[in-house]
C-alpha cells in the first residue's frame, strides 16, 4: 500500500497567528520525505494536519486523488509514530499493536499474523507480553514503529521519533529506519530538526522556516545548491562561512572582493546579479590550508576543533572576519598560527538579503 | 612516646573521619521536628481515642463515670439488639445506594466537563459548589424538595395531577431520599478527583487512539478508564469510608424513621451514648463500625491491587 499525497494551499491559524501560510507540496508514492526546520517553523503542525490531528483552515490535502482533510484521523489510512511514542501504558506490546486492528474488526488470525511479522522484522518478539513501562526507550521506539507497521497504512508519519533517544541509539535507529524503509515500501514523511537525520534518510528534504517552505530537493541539492541563506546556514556542519563581498565581473563570471581585500574568482554567472549587499558563502571543506601562491589569503587560527578524521580551524582574516577552514585529522597547526588559506572559488554561493541564491554552473561540486 | 602519641592522634583522626562518614546514613532525629506537629495531633486526636474507645467498650460506663469491667458484654448486647443489626443493614444499604452512584455520576460529569471551554468551567464550579454547603443547609434544601403536600416534588407532580412519592415518610423510600440528597451534596469531590486524573492522561495517547480508528466507546473503555483506574479505586475507598459514617442527613431528614428504617450505625451510636448515656454500648458500636469500614476499604484496595500491578 502506498500513496501520493497532494497538499494544496494549506493554511493554519491559531487565533490571529498564522503558523502555515498557503503551503503547497506534492509527495510521491513510496517517497521518503523529510520536513526539516527549526523549532516553531510549522513542520510538526503540517504533519499533524496530514494525520488529521490538526484542522486545516484553508486549502486541501488529498491522498491518491481523494480528499482526506475532512475525514477523521482513523479513516485516513495513515499511521503515525509520535515523538513520545504514545504507547498505551496499560496494554501489553502485543495489545498495543493489536488495538488499531481490532478497532477495524480484523480477524484474530490476521492480527496475530501481522503482529508476528512486525515483531520479527523489528526483533521485538520477546517483548510482546511486556508493558511499555518495562521497556527501554529504544524498545518503546520499536514498538511504536511496530504499531504503525501492522496497520499496513498508505503512509507513515514520523514526528521527531529519534529525538528522545540517546546519541548512540539515535544513530543506530537511524540506520535501522533506513533499512526498514527498504523493506516496507510505503510513503513516509519524517519530521526532524536534525539535518543529519534529514540528509541520511530522505529521498527529498523539505526545508521549512517561518511558516513557509524554503526549499524542496534531494539531500545533495539542498547541500550543494541551497536556495537561500537560511537553508545554507541550517544544513551542513560546521555552518557555511559567510563573507560580505563587493562584486565585479570577469568574462561573464563574478569576481568577489572579500572583506580583507582579497579578490576571489567564482564560477557564478554574472548575468542576473544586480548591485547591492551580498554575502558569499563557502563551506569549510572548500577552504584548505595552502602555502605560497596557492594561498588566496591568510588568517590567524583562533580555535582548533579536532574531530579525528579532520580538523576544523576557526581563522580570523586581517579585517577580523571569521572563516572556518578544514585540515587533515592530525593537523600540525596550533592556535595563534598565521596560516595560508586556499578558498575554492568554484565552490562558492552568493546570497542576497531577500532570500535569493546564485550558484556555480554545474549541479553541485561533487 | 612521642610516636605513640602521634599514632594515637592519627587513630583519633581516622575514627573521627569514620564517624563522619557513618553519620551520613545515621538517622537525624532533629528531622523528626518536621513531622512532630502532625504526629502529636494524630496521636492525641486519633490514636488515643481509638484505644480509649476500645477500653471504654469493655466497661460499663455512663455520664457519671466509668464503672466496672464487663468484658465483651457490651458487644453481646449489640449482637442481640435487633435495632443495632437493622442499623448495620441500613448503613450497608446506604453505602450500596450512594457509593456506586457517586463514582459513576462523578465520572460521567468529569468526562462531560473535561474541556477547556468557559461553560465547562462554570459548570464545574456549579457542580462542586454543593460540596461546600453544611449538612444543615443540604437537608433543609432537600426537605423543601421532598416534603409532602407543598414541597417542590409535590408541586411538580401536582401539575400533572399525580401524587409525589413520599421520600421522607415511606419506609421503602426514606433511605433512597437520604441517598439522593447525599449524592447531590457529595458529588463535587469525586468529580474533581476524576477531572484531575483525566487531565493527567497524556493527550498523545488519545491522538494515537484516534489514528487507531477507536470509536468513542472503545476509547473510553480501553484508554480512558484503564488510565484512571487508580483514581477510581481512590474515589470508591474515600466514599465508602465517608458514607459508612452517615449521620447528619439521617438525623435531620428522617431522624432514623419511620420505624428505624433509615437509622444508620452512627445515629445508633449517638443515641446510645448521648441520649441514653450508655457510653460503653456506644463505644462498642463505634468499634464495630470502625472494623466494618476498615474491612470494606481494605477489601476494595486489595481486590483492585491484585487485578493490575502495572504503573
Amino acid at each position: 500500500m502506498t500513496a501520493n499525497i497532494e497538499i494544496q494551499n494549506v493554511t493554519k491559524r491559531y487565533g490571529s497567528m498564522t503558523v502555515l501560510d498557503g503551503l503547497s507540496l506534492s509527495i510521491r508514492a513510496n517517497e521518503f520525505l523529510v520536513f526539516l526546520g527549526p523549532s516553531g517553523c510549522g513542520k510538526s503542525t503540517l504533519l499533524r494536519m496530514i494525520a488529521g490531528l490538526e484542522s486545516v483552515d484553508d486549502g486541501t490535502i488529498s491522498i491518491n486523488g481523494e480528499r482526506i482533510d475532512t475525514l477523521p484521523p482513523g479513516q485516513r489510512d495513515i499511521a503515525m509514530v509520535f515523538q513520545s511514542y504514545a504507547l498505551y501504558p496499560h496494554m501489553t506490546v502485543a495489545d498495543n499493536m493489536a488495538f488499531g486492528l481490532r478497532n477495524i474488526n480484523l480477524s484474530s488470525d490476521v492480527i496475530s499474523k501481522r503482529i508476528a511479522e512486525a515483531a520479527r522484522m523489528l526483533e521485538i518478539g520477546h517483548l510482546l507480553e511486556r508493558k511499555p513501562g518495562q521497556l527501554s526507550g529504544g524498545q518503546r521506539q520499536r514498538v511504536a514503529i511496530g504499531r504503525a507497521i501492522v496497520k499496513e497504512p498508505k503512509a507513515f508519519l514520523f514526528d521527531e521519533p529519534l529525538s528522545n533517544l540517546d546519541a548512540a541509539l539515535r544513530v543506530r535507529t537511524r540506520v535501522e529506519l533506513a533499512q526498514l524503509r527498504n523493506r516496507v515500501r510505503s510513503t513516509m514523511i519524517f519530521v526532524t530538526h536534525d539535518q543529519i537525520e534529514a540528509m541520511t534518510l530522505a529521498d527529498r528534504i523539505v526545508v521549512m522556516n517561518n511558516r513557509k517552505i524554503e526549499q524542496i530537493g534531494t539531500p545533495m541539492e539542498i547541500y550543494s545548491r541551497p536556495a537561500s541563506r537560511f537553508v545554507a546556514t541550517f544544513v551542513g556542519s560546521p555552518t557555511m562561512n559567510f563573507l560580505t563581498v563587493a562584486l565585479s565581473e570577469e568574462n561573464g563570471f563574478l569576481r568577489a572582493r572579500l572583506p580583507d581585500g582579497t579578490q576571489l574568482k567564482t564560477a557564478i554567472r554574472a548575468a542576473g546579479v544586480k548591485g547591492g549587499e551580498y554575502s558569499l558563502g563557502i563551506r569549510a571543506e572548500a577552504v584548505k590550508l595552502a602555502n605560497g601562491v596557492a594561498a588566496t589569503t591568510t588568517g590567524k587560527v583562533d580555535v582548533l576543533e579536532r574531530l579525528g578524521d579532520r580538523t576544523l580551524l576557526y581563522t580570523r582574516l586581517k579585517d577580523g572576519s571569521v572563516v572556518i577552514a578544514e585540515d587533515i585529522g592530525n593537523s600540525r597547526v596550533a592556535i595563534g598560527d598565521e596560516v595560508g588559506l586556499a578558498l575554492d572559488g568554484t565552490r562558492t554561493h552568493l546570497f542576497d538579503d531577500a532570500g535569493h541564491a546564485w550558484h556555480n554552473e554545474e549541479a553541485g561540486h561533487g | 612516646m612521642a610516636e605513640a602519641a602521634l599514632d594515637r592522634a592519627e587513630a583519633t583522626a581516622t575514627a573521627a573521619v569514620r564517624r563522619n562518614i557513618q553519620n551520613i546514613n545515621a538517622p537525624q532525629w532533629r528531622n523528626a521536628l518536621f513531622v512532630a506537629p502532625y504526629l502529636l495531633v494524630f496521636v492525641a486526636l486519633l490514636v488515643v481515642p481509638l484505644f480509649w474507645g476500645i477500653w471504654l467498650s469493655l466497661h460499663k460506663a455512663d455520664a457519671f463515670g466509668v464503672g466496672k469491667f464487663v468484658g465483651l458484654t457490651n458487644y453481646i448486647r449489640l449482637y442481640n439488639d435487633r435495632i443495632f443489626l437493622q442499623a448495620i443493614g441500613n448503613t450497608f444499604y446506604f453505602v450500596f445506594l450512594t457509593v456506586p452512584a457517586l463514582a459513576i455520576i462523578g465520572l460521567m460529569l468529569a468526562l462531560a466537563l473535561n474541556r477547556r471551554t468557559r461553560t465547562a468551567a462554570v459548570l464545574r464550579a456549579f457542580y462542586f459548589s454543593s460540596s461546600v454547603l453544611s449538612v444543615t443547609i443540604v437537608t433543609l434544601i432537600w426537605r423543601i424538595v421532598f416534603i409532602g403536600n407543598f414541597g417542590l416534588l409535590a408541586t411538580i407532580y401536582g401539575w400533572f395531577g399525580a401524587t409525589a412519592p413520599a421520600f421522607l415518610s415511606d419506609p421503602q423510600l426514606a433511605m433512597i431520599g437520604i441517598a439522593i440528597a447525599t449524592v447531590w451534596w457529595c458529588i463535587g469531590l469525586p468529580m474533581m478527583l476524576f477531572l484531575s486524573a483525566l487531565q493527567q492522561v497524556p493527550g498523545e495517547i488519545y491522538e494515537a487512539a484516534a489514528l487507531d480508528n477507536a470509536s468513542r466507546w472503545r476509547t473510553l473503555w480501553y484508554i480512558t478508564l484503564p488510565s484512571i483506574k487508580r483514581t477510581f479505586v481512590l474515589v470508591v475507598i474515600i466514599q465508602i469510608v465517608l458514607q459508612f459514617q452517615l449521620f447528619g442527613q439521617a438525623r435531620l431528614m428522617t431522624n432514623g424513621g419511620p420505624n428505624n428504617v433509615s437509622k444508620p450505625v452512627v445515629l445508633y451510636i449517638y443515641e446510645a451514648a448521648f441520649t441514653k448515656w450508655d457510653l460503653g454500648l456506644g463505644a462498642a458500636a463505634s468499634e464495630v463500625l470502625f472494623i466494618m469500614i476498615l474491612i470494606a476499604a481494605m477489601a476494595q484496595y486489595i481486590a483492585t491491587r491484585r487485578k493490575g500491578e502495572e504503573g
